[in-house]
């Protein structure tokens, strides 16, 4: 039988695969099958999860995604792609009246102004397969409120709104754009500006579910996601939440 | 401008259309592919490599490629 789940021999770009949320999103999609390029900053990390990869023909490349010029040659290397995840990012905490330029500079380049532009580089090169799937790993932070998240919220709820638009615009070629959200998952980048492990355990009981999100339980909404089983769904935001908001504060 | 290096800018926005079948007389709206993506497109072709800005109802009412040159060179 024809297993729709499945992601055999599919090709997958994974960004921000040396930690977190990508880095179980590229193992569960080598499980399902699939060739998978993963790409991130730091090259002991990536190199980390590469070795994880289970099955043959998968490949790492190191590149900061804020860096036009590295955008454009991590592109050129690539093969038609089956799949995109668009995951790379960074969080903080800062109050708005802290708001800063540069505050500002370090979560929109990585969260949304990085994301876009490979986006547009992919499509100019014309590295996308008809019917392929492509994912933005946004959150539950861009509805939900939380003291000090604003500019990530903002950052999440702005690449909602590109990802939809891009979703329309490749609908001819049939290639499918959605977004996840995910509540709080336990990762590297939770416990920043000053949230400490017991804020994080306290809110993770007040979750129905009792816990906080793990990585793979992101990654298997995305291998669904990448996988033929959702080709009707295309513009969509899914919420992963445990029964919780988002909410941390 | 050059029509040569037109017809090659405009039969880049096209995705699954051979560039083979667009030359200086191809009735571009005859295409299968032709669509209001593909005019946004060619309007962004005109602004950023000949700084020229034209509209979705003047490219519909061109007939060729090189009716749509024209249209761009007589800005």
């Amino acid at each position: 039988m024809n297993n729709p789940f499945c992601l055999t021999d599919k090709q997958i770009l994974v960004t921000g695969a040396s930690s977190g949320i990508g880095k179980a999103i590229a193992i569960s999609c080598s499980q399902f099958g699939a060739k998978v390029i993963i790409t991130g900053r730091n090259k002991e990390r990536i190199k980390e999860t590469f070795s994880l990869l289970e099955g043959e023909g998968h490949s790492f490349v190191l590149a900061d995604l804020t860096i036009e010029d590295e955008r454009e040659k991590l592109v050129e290397q690539l093969p038609d792609l089956d799949g995109i995840v668009q995951n790379a990012g960074v969080g903080s905490r800062v109050l708005c009246k802290n708001i800063t330029q540069m505050d500002l500079d370090y979560i929109l380049k990585p969260n949304l102004e990085a994301p876009i532009l490979l986006q547009s580089e992919l499509l100019r090169q014309k590295k996308i397969k008809k019917g392929a799937s492509i994912l933005f790993m946004a959150s539950r932070a861009a509805i939900v409120p939380s003291v000090g998240n604003a500019v990530y919220s903002a950052s999440k709820g702005a690449i909602i709104g590109y990802a939809k638009c891009l979703g329309l615009e490749l609908a001819p070629r049939k290639i499918r754009v959605n977004c996840i959200c995910p509540a709080m998952i336990w990762t590297d980048i939770v416990a920043k500006g000053g949230i400490t492990e017991d804020d994080l355990r306290e809110s993770e009981s007040r979750y129905p579910l009792k816990r906080y999100g793990k990585p793979e339980d992101i990654a298997n909404l995305a291998v669904y996601l990448l996988s033929d089983a959702s080709e009707w769904m295309t513009g969509s935001c899914i919420d992963i939440t445990g029964g919780g908001e988002g909410t941390l504060i | 401008m050059n029509l040569d290096d037109f017809i090659s800018g405009f039969a880049e926005q096209f995705e699954d259309t051979d560039s083979s079948e667009i030359t200086a007389e191809t009735k571009f709206q005859e295409l299968d592919e032709w669509s209001s993506l593909t005019a946004l497109g060619v309007i962004a072709l005109a602004k950023t490599e000949y700084g020229k800005a034209i509209t979705g109802p003047e490219i519909r009412s061109c007939d060729t490629v090189e009716d749509l040159f024209n249209l761009i060179v007589a800005k």
